[in-house]
């Protein structure tokens, strides 16, 4: 592939750098870069897959030590993600042999961040104004709260998240990150954080490291399916990448805790819509050539 | 049926009078290229051989060397609108064709044969691409396929026509050089050399060559086609001792 080693590194580091700062993957921007960039879509999702590996791994190791990981709700999380994760790479593989891997990747980019940005922005906006009103807000756990569907059959006691849920909800919401993940080359984290923290709430102190948890799992699987099914995963690419980002992420994490966090949650819902704009484009500009070569097999 | 007999007879008695012998040979067999190869180039030489039964030619002679690669199976997608979005619709199928392909003549090709002689022959890039073992005809549906196959590998350096890669040293001894990109995929490379006078094919012959790729990269590239769980393994094993080092380098505590 011929792109410039250092470029692949400097970006690796910026990105790296903007998911130290916000506290997640960047897979969902890398990917996304990459795919600009002129990588194949497939090589792009299947390589990423290495680097959240990677960074995830240094987050979870980091979590262990301080304790704050449920072992528990992370066990069922990573069960969920498993049979994502399988049906994800599969999926992938039918839509390339369709010659659609493509735009199934750019729709769900589209589809994704529009609808998670949208919703951060209407949060972080809120949040704001609400600051600005003199009121804090802050998650209060009230008896009879909780959603009907928590309540449903199956439910389990998670002493370290002070929950007793079914499974039932947490089995899908964990079933559609592994998917969503191995299709688009994502963690994951910037959906299950926020989807744990509101809809389940579990405490903030192990929500990180448990979400971490599940995406080291279910991405390390979602990896060696992709170099066994899809032959896509480039070695030396992941490793630039992997360098890159876990310098960007030590510096990014340092500036980080200056950053206020609704600002923050601000700033990550216009990144993910601008990302989800720029494949929106894509998809209803006219092509500069309508035409593409893809290689089925080598005959020699 | 004896007219064609006298025919058949005065052809078969014909041809060797008008013979000339080519012989060719390339400058290697195997071209070995590593990674940070940026392309690179084999020469074929050749000499026609006159007996002295050979007609003294008016015009002078013509080479056309064409150069096949490995043979790979395509599809050419076309995207088309659909509502507000453009996606991939009609596609064709390109069984087997080669990667790679080069033709390299001593004029430009029009002026050394004609049309018809070009197409039977698959003389030059546009026969070649218009041939009907290229890709099945579907009453001209086909047709915006081939030129963006065409139009396409044209871009990408694999597919090229040169009407002075053929450079005559003495009116009887030719060279060409034949260019590879680092694109070139490694395999079995087909290197066919025409002879032309005045329209007409005197001679032919073939001969090819090995692309045999070495280094990091194409090693790797093996490993993860025939190997790919091991493959898949070694990667993950990789990516969990870089985070596994992060932590212990930047460890806050």
């Amino acid at each position: 592939m011929p792109v410039s080693v250092l470029l692949i590194l400097g970006m690796g580091a910026a990105v790296g750098f903007i998911s130290g700062l916000f506290g997640i993957g960047g897979g969902f921007l890398m990917t996304p870069l990459l795919i600009f960039l002129g990588i194949p879509p497939a090589v792009a999702v299947a390589t990423q897959s290495a680097q959240i590996v990677a960074s995830s791994t240094t987050s979870v190791l980091g979590a262990l030590r301080r304790n704050a990981l449920d072992h528990k709700l992370g066990a069922i999380l990573v069960a969920g993600g498993f049979v994502g994760s399988a049906l994800g790479v599969w999926f992938f593989a039918a839509a390339r042999r369709a010659g659609q891997l493509d735009l199934v990747i750019v729709i769900s980019y589209v589809t994704l961040f529009t609808i998670v940005g949208s919703l951060m922005l209407k949060e972080s906006i809120r949040e704001f104004w609400h600051r600005r009103k003199g009121g804090t807000v802050r998650l209060r756990r009230r008896a009879g709260e909780h959603a009907p569907y928590l309540g449903w059959p199956l439910r389990m006691r998670f002493y370290r998240s002070k929950l007793y849920v079914s499974v039932i909800p947490i089995l899908a919401l964990s079933l559609f990150i592994g998917f969503a993940g191995a299709l688009l080359g994502i963690g994951g984290g910037f959906i299950v954080v926020p989807a744990l923290l509101y809809i389940f709430r579990v405490p903030t102190t192990v929500v990180v490291g448990t979400s971490q948890f599940q995406i080291v799992c279910t991405t390390l699987v979602a990896l060696i399916l992709h170099a066994v099914t899809n032959q896509a995963v480039d070695l030396v690419l992941a490793i630039l990448l992997i360098v890159g980002g876990v310098f960007g992420a030590q510096f990014g994490a340092r500036m980080g805790r200056h950053l206020r966090a609704e600002l923050f949650r601000f700033l990550l819902a216009i990144l993910l819509l601008a990302v989800g704009l720029r494949f929106g484009l894509e998809l209803v500009l006219q092509p500069e050539e309508p035409f593409s070569i893809s290689v089925q097999e080598v005959r020699s | 049926m004896k007219a064609l007999a006298i025919l058949l007879f005065l052809l078969a008695g014909l041809a060797p009078a008008r013979a000339e012998t080519l012989i060719t040979s390339l400058s290697n067999h195997r071209v070995l290229i590593n990674s940070n190869y940026t392309g690179t180039q084999i020469a074929v030489f050749g000499a026609i051989e006159r007996d002295a039964q050979t007609v003294a030619r008016a015009t002078g002679y013509d080479v056309v060397v064409t150069v096949r690669g490995p043979r790979q199976f395509l599809t050419v997608r076309e995207k088309e609108r659909l509502g507000p979005v453009w996606i991939n619709q009609e596609q064709q199928k390109f069984p087997s064709v080669p990667a790679y392909i080069s033709v390299m003549t001593s004029r430009p090709i029009a002026e050394i044969t004609s049309d018809q002689l070009r197409q039977r022959q698959r003389i030059g890039l546009t026969a070649l691409v218009n041939s009907n073992d290229f890709t099945t005809g579907r009453d001209g549906a086909d047709r915006p396929f081939r030129d963006a196959l065409y139009r396409l590998k044209v871009q990408e350096g694999l597919y090229l026509e040169d009407e002075r890669g053929v450079t005559f040293l003495t009116p009887d001894i030719f060279r060409a050089g034949i260019p590879l990109p680092a694109t070139a995929p490694p395999g079995n490379y087909d290197v066919d050399v025409t002879l032309f006078a005045d329209t007409v094919i005197l001679a032919r012959t073939t001969t090819d060559f090995e692309l045999v790729k070495t280094g990091f990269e194409e090693q790797i590239g093996v490993v993860a086609r025939d190997w790919s769980l091991f493959y898949g393994l070694a990667t993950a094993a990789i990516a969990i001792f870089f985070g596994w080092l992060a932590n212990v380098i930047f460890r806050r505590d």
